[in-house]
C-alpha cells in the first residue's frame, strides 16, 4: 500500500481524497486503514502542494549551522509557515529532519535540487519567483 | 549474460581488470549527492563537451569516471586525476579546459585547485596526503570514490562477488556463521549486537521461510554513511545480503531505503537489475543450489521505522508502529517469519571478512570492538564529511587530525554522537576511545555514526530541546511513556530556554526520564531522554545559567539575549539592514547602524551577514 500511495503522491504532489477511496477499493482494504497509513508517514500529504516545494533540512548538523534562521527567513519572505502553501499555489514550505547531506549544512531542497551552504541572503534568493 | 560458474566470474574479473588498466590516465569526478549539489554533473558534461571538440592523446571520454561519494563533500565538486592522485577541489565547469590542457596533456599541477590544509595554509597535491584521508582506515568505504556505482563490471573488476563465490563453493552455512561470529562483527546500526549470533539464532528457528532485510532507513539526523554507501557501492550491500541469505537459508531479501534518498533507490535498483541479468540474483546462483532475490521497500519518512519491528511492519505496507518484543524479530519478524535485520554498513563488512578472514578483521580495532566504523563528521568542524576509522580511535584524533579542528579556531564545546538516542560529550571526554562500549559507558552511544561537533556558540539546553522536539514529532504515539513523557520533557526544556525554568525542573526532568526509559515499548522511547540526561550531566552549569541568571551563555535562546551594534566596529555597509526581515535596524550608509530593540525578533540574521563582527550578542 505504501508504494501505491507513494506513486500517487508523486503524480499529484498530494493524496486526493478520491485517490484514497480508489486505493482502498483496489487493494480491498478498509478506507480507515489507508487513511491511517496516509497520515502516519511524513512523505504523504492530504493537502495540495505548491509548484515548488521548498524543503528545509532541520537535521542536527543543519540546526547547529543555523537552519532555524534560514527557515525563518524563507517563511517570512513567502509569508507562510512551514507546512503551508502560498495562496497562488507557487510555493510550499516543508521541514525535513535530515536529508543526509550534512556536510553541506544548512541545506535547502527546492523540488529535487539540493542547495548546500545556504546563507541568509541566498535563502531568500531560492524562493524568488 | 549469465555468469554460470565461479570460474567464469574469475575470468570476467581478470578481463574487466585489463579493461580498467588500459587507460593511461583517468579522471574521477565525485558524483555523490553532495558533489552533485555543488554541480558535479556540470563538470562531467564539461569534460564531455571539451573532449568532443578537442583531441587529446591517449585520453578519451571513457576515462572520465563518475564515482560515489569520496566523503569530503564540503570541498566539492571533487576531481581526482589518476594514477598521479592529483586532488582538485571546488572545480568549476569553466576550469575543465585548463585541467585537460595542463594536467592531462602535460602532467602539470594547477595549484589553485589544490586543497589548502586549514592547519598551516599549505597546499596539498596528492589525494592520500590530505589529512582528511590519510588518517582513515577504509573497509566499509573501500570502493567509494573508486568505482562507478552504475557499472557491475567495475565491481567485478575489484573482486566483487568473489566472497559470494567462495561461500557458495567452499563453505557450509554453519562455517559462514562461525566465521562472522569469530570476526566479532557487531551491528553497525547502533545496537552493536553480534551479527554472527543474530544469524545463528535465525538459522536455528525451524521454518520454511527466512528473510534477510537490510536497514537503509538512516533516520538519525546528522548521519549519512548508509546513503553514501548505497549510492556509491550498491553491489557490496547486495553481496553482503546474499552471503547472509546463504548462511541463514533465506530466499527473499528486502532493502528498506529512506524516502529522502532518491539517488540511493535508483542505484540499488540498477544494481539489482544488473545482478539479475548476470545470474547473481535469482535461481541457482553461479550454478549452485542457492536461490535468492532482493526487493526494495521504500520508506515514507518516519524515524521510528528504523526500529526493527516497526520497520518490518512498514515493509509489509502497514503503519510503522513497534510491538513489544517478548519474542525477538529474529525469531518472529517479517510476516511472522524468522528475519535477520542488519544495517547497510554491517552488510558491507561481510564480503571483506569472508575474503580476508575473521582473524584479519579482528586485528583491526580494539578487543570486542573489531573492525572500523564510519562516521559523518559534521557541525562546527573545519573538514566535514564522511570518514572511516579503526574502532578505538580517540575523539581528539577524529576531530582535530581528520577534522582539522573547530571552524574559525573557536573553542570546542562538545560532540554529539548517536543521534536522538545518543548524548553529548564534553571536552574532558575528548581522549575517549570511540567504540561501542566506551561511548555507552560515557552516557552516549555509537548509534549509526553521526558525530556532530559543537563550539561555544552552541547552547546545550537548546540542543536538548531540539532533540526532544524531534522525538516528540517522531514518536509513533503507541505507548504512553514515550508519547506523553517526551512531550512533557520538551515543554520543560522550552520553559528553561525561555528563562522561566526553576531548579526543581532539572530534578523533575531527571525523574521523568527514568520512567520513560523503563516504561517505553521500543528503543525510541527507551533512549529518548539520553540527549537531555547527558547534557544535564556534563553541562549543568549552562542549565543553571538559564535558570538562575536568566542568561544563555552561548547567545542562542532568544528570550535571554539582546543584539546591539558596536558603533566603533560598524562600517555602515547596510548589509544587516537588508538582511533584517523585521525592519528593526536603521541607519545611513557609512554611519553606525542601530537596532530597535522593540522590533528585534532576535533571529540572528544580522550577525550572520555582518562581516565586521560589529554585532554583539549579550
Amino acid at each position: 500500500m505504501i508504494m501505491v500511495l507513494q506513486d500517487i503522491q508523486r503524480e499529484y504532489r498530494y493524496l486526493p481524497c478520491e485517490a484514497l477511496l480508489q486505493t482502498a477499493q483496489a487493494l480491498d482494504v478498509k478506507l480507515s486503514k489507508v487513511f491511517s497509513v496516509a497520515t502516519f508517514y511524513n512523505a504523504f500529504s492530504l493537502n495540495p502542494k505548491g509548484e515548488k516545494v521548498v524543503r528545509i533540512c532541520v537535521g542536527t548538523a543543519c540546526h547547529i549551522r543555523g537552519a532555524a534562521l534560514i527557515k525563518e527567513q524563507i517563511e517570512h519572505h513567502l509569508g507562510i509557515k512551514a507546512g503551508q502553501t502560498t495562496e497562488d499555489m507557487k510555493f510550499s514550505i516543508e521541514v525535513v529532519a535530515c536529508v543526509g547531506a550534512c556536510a553541506m549544512a544548512p541545506v535547502v531542497i527546492v523540488n529535487d535540487k539540493y542547495h548546500g551552504g545556504v546563507s541568509v541572503s541566498s535563502a531568500t534568493r531560492l524562493v524568488k519567483n | 549474460m549469465i555468469i554460470a560458474t565461479p570460474k567464469q566470474l574469475e575470468q570476467l574479473a581478470a578481463e574487466y581488470k585489463k579493461t580498467a588498466d588500459k587507460h593511461k590516465k583517468m579522471v574521477i569526478v565525485c558524483c555523490g549527492t553532495g558533489c552533485l549539489a555543488n554541480g558535479a554533473q556540470k563538470i562531467v558534461d564539461a569534460f564531455e563537451e571539451c573532449l568532443s571538440r578537442r583531441k587529446v592523446k591517449d585520453f578519451t571520454v571513457e576515462a572520465v569516471k563518475k564515482t560515489g561519494c569520496h566523503g569530503f563533500c564540503e570541498q566539492g565538486p571533487l576531481v581526482v586525476i589518476e594514477p598521479q592522485g592529483t586532488f582538485y577541489t571546488k572545480v568549476k565547469p569553466k576550469d575543465i579546459e585548463s585541467i585537460i590542457e595542463k594536467s592531462i596533456e602535460n602532467d602539470e599541477v594547477i595549484e589553485k585547485f589544490l586543497f589548502t590544509n586549514p592547519k598551516d595554509g599549505r597546499k596539498i597535491e596528492k589525494y592520500p596526503d590530505v589529512p582528511f584521508f590519510s588518517h582513515q582506515h577504509r573497509i566499509a568505504l573501500r570502493n567509494l570514490g573508486k568505482i562507478a556505482p552504475f557499472d557491475i563490471k567495475e565491481y567485478i573488476a575489484v573482486d566483487g562477488y568473489e566472497a559470494l563465490a567462495k561461500v557458495l563453493t567452499t563453505m557450509t552455512p554453519d562455517q559462514v556463521i562461525d566465521e562472522i561470529t569469530k570476526s566479532e562483527l557487531r551491528g553497525r546500526g547502533g545496537g552493536g549486537f553480534s551479527a554472527g549470533k543474530k544469524w545463528r539464532t535465525c538459522r536455528n528457528v525451524p521454518s520454511d521461510v527466512h528473510y534477510v532485510i537490510c536497514n537503509g532507513d538512516e533516520g538519525d539526523p546528522g548521519a549519512f554513511m548508509d546513503r553514501s554507501i548505497m549510492e556509491g557501492d550498491p553491489h557490496s550491500v547486495l553481496e553482503g545480503m546474499m552471503i547472509c541469505a546463504f548462511a541463514v537459508g533465506a530466499k527473499q531479501g528486502y532493502i528498506y531505503v529512506r524516502d529522502e534518498y532518491p539517488l540511493a533507490v535508483i542505484h540499488l535498483q540498477k544494481a539489482i537489475a544488473d545482478c539479475e541479468k548476470h545470474g547473481l540474483l535469482g535461481d541457482k546462483i553461479l550454478g549452485t543450489d542457492f536461490s535468492f532475490s532482493i526487493r526494495i521497500a521504500r520508506g515514507a519518512g518516519a524515524f521510528v521505522c528504523g526500529e526493527s519491528s516497526a520497520l518490518m511492519r512498514s515493509v509489509a505496507g502497514e503503519v510503522g508502529e513497534p510491538r513489544a518484543k517478548y519474542i525477538h524479530s529474529v525469531v518472529k519478524g517479517l510476516y511472522d517469519q524468522p528475519t535477520v535485520l542488519n544495517n547497510v554498513e554491517t552488510f558491507v563488512n561481510v564480503p571483506v571478512i569472508i575474503n580476508h578472514g575473521a582473524d584479519w578483521f579482528r586485528e583491526i580495532g580494539v578487543p570486542k570492538n573489531s573492525g572500523t566504523k564510519v562516521f559523518s563528521l559534521v557541525g562546527k568542524v573545519r573538514n566535514t564529511g564522511l570518514i572511516e576509522v579503526a574502532m578505538g580511535t580517540t575523539m581528539r584524533e577524529i576531530i582535530y587530525d581528520i577534522g582539522g579542528g573547530i571552524i574559525d579556531g573557536r573553542p570546542f564545546k562538545g560532540v554529539q554522537t548517536g543521534g536522538p538516542s545518543g548524548g553529548c560529550l564534553p571536552e574532558s571526554k575528548l581522549d575517549l576511545p570511540v567504540d561501542f562500549d566506551s561511548l555507552t559507558e560515557a552516557g552516549s552511544m555509537m548509534g549509526s555514526g553521526g558525530m556532530i561537533v559543537m563550539d561555544d556558540k552552541t547552547c546545550m539546553v537548546d540542543v536538548a530541546r531540539y532533540f526532544l522536539q524531534f522525538l516528540v514529532s517522531e514518536s509513533c504515539g503507541k505507548c504512553v511513556p514515550c508519547r506523553e513523557g517526551l512531550y512533557q520533557l520538551h515543554k520543560l526544556t522550552i520553559k528553561i530556554c525561555e528563562g522561566n525554568g526553576t531548579e526543581d525542573d532539572i530534578e523533575k526532568m531527571e525523574k521523568l526520564s527514568q520512567q520513560i526509559v523503563v516504561g517505553s515499548l521500543c528503543g525510541l522511547g527507551k533512549s529518548g531522554p539520553n540527549p537531555l540526561l547527558s547534557t544535564i550531566k556534563y553541562y549543568r552549569d549552562e542549565y543553571l545559567a538559564h535558570i538562575r541568571d536568566k542568561k544563555c551563555p552561548a547567545g542562542v535562546c532568544r528570550n535571554l539575549i539582546t543584539y546591539r551594534v558596536i558603533p566603533e566596529l560598524c562600517t555602515g555597509c547596510l548589509a544587516c539592514i537588508t538582511a533584517c526581515a523585521y525592519h528593526a535596524i536603521t541607519g545611513q550608509k557609512k554611519e553606525p547602524h542601530v537596532i530597535n530593540q522593540e522590533l528585534c525578533e532576535k533571529c540572528g540574521a544580522c550577525v550572520a551577514v555582518c562581516k565586521h563582527d560589529a554585532i554583539e550578542v549579550s
